[in-house]
């Protein structure tokens, strides 16, 4: 399956690389990372970039990373859809001090927007 | 999440639990804090493990005894606030406020067999009152948007709107004038 992982920095997107990642190691997946600018999170671009490479290496797999400039809902849509992807992954929200789930920004576009098939990871 | 606007003046007393009254079904119940025992700990689970997964919000309570039991022993930590609904010896409702920053998120919850019987306003007036009495400046929750019947009831308790651009309508309320002056309270309060 072509998938594609966007990553934003935060700590559920980071979850979400982890189990992509894993996943793709036992399927078999040609994987596709996009580090995406969210506004909401303090991480570097340049950072996630190395967080994400380091995740493909311990895997051992091959995996492209790459940076998607501007918004993040939209580009992910645009290329998901442009370049043939079966599956857009992304980071299933945050939970508030109540453990109440709240979905961020780019997941509610991209679900909102995408022909392709959506996973939030939890 | 840290610009959530609140309401410049804070609401009217409410008054501190323990709060004893009949529901519209005639029921004698009462609105106790909560004590820390085992045996209210349990009742507790027991009344969210029979919870109706369809009253569920925003993935609370979550689902099965383990889980309910995980996410109670978060929420009933000494830094937060929880007063139960008891009738009858069982819970019929819970509501906390858990700390966040320099405010706190409230949630509410009532068993499906003690509901629309007038318990969820007096509960939650109850958690308000608690949480006035020991000093709590600003609460915010989130509910469904479609969830009319909580909106309308938050509403009357005195809660504003603070952010409706998300999946969830957000709502926050000022409980007690804060310390630092932030709130002014010299202005003419001209809502209704």
């Amino acid at each position: 399956m072509k998938v594609l992982c966007g990553i934003g920095g935060s700590d559920d997107s980071i979850r979400a690389l982890e189990r992509t990642v894993d996943r793709a190691a036992v399927a078999g997946d040609d994987l596709t990372v996009a580090v995406v600018e969210n506004p909401d999170s303090a991480a570097e671009i340049e950072e996630i970039t190395r967080r994400a490479e380091e995740a493909i290496a311990d895997a051992g797999i091959d995996a492209e990373v790459r940076h998607l400039e501007g918004d993040p809902g939209s580009r992910l849509v645009d290329v998901a859809e442009r370049e043939g992807f079966d599956e857009i992954v992304l980071g299933g929200g945050q939970t508030s001090p109540m453990g109440k789930i709240t979905i961020g920004p780019i997941a509610e576009f991209v679900l909102l927007n995408s022909m392709t098939s959506v996973t939030l990871v939890r | 999440m840290n610009d959530r606007r609140y309401p410049e003046a804070a609401v009217d007393r409410f008054e501190p639990p323990p709060i004893a009254f009949a529901d519209r079904e005639g029921r004698e119940v009462e609105i106790r804090a909560y004590d820390g025992t085992e045996e209210t700990d349990e009742a507790l689970v027991s009344m969210y493990t029979a919870f109706d997964p369809s009253d569920r919000a925003q993935g609370i309570p979550p689902g099965g005894e383990k889980r309910v039991r995980e996410w109670l022993e978060a929420i009933l930590t000494d830094d937060c606030l929880n007063v139960v609904a008891w009738c009858d010896g069982e819970v019929a409702g819970h509501a906390t406020l858990v700390p966040d920053d320099d405010a706190y998120e409230l949630a509410i919850f009532v068993h499906q067999t003690y509901q629309e019987a007038g318990i969820g306003t007096r509960l939650i007036s109850g958690l308000l009152g608690h949480g006035q009495a020991e000093g709590v400046e600003k609460v915010w929750l989130t509910v469904e948007r479609w969830n009319r019947a909580a909106v309308s009831l938050y509403e009357k308790i005195g809660f504003e709107t603070s952010n409706a651009e998300s999946f969830e309508l957000e709502m926050a309320l000022r409980l007690n004038e804060s310390a630092d002056g932030e709130s002014s309270d010299g202005e003419s309060d001209d809502r209704e």
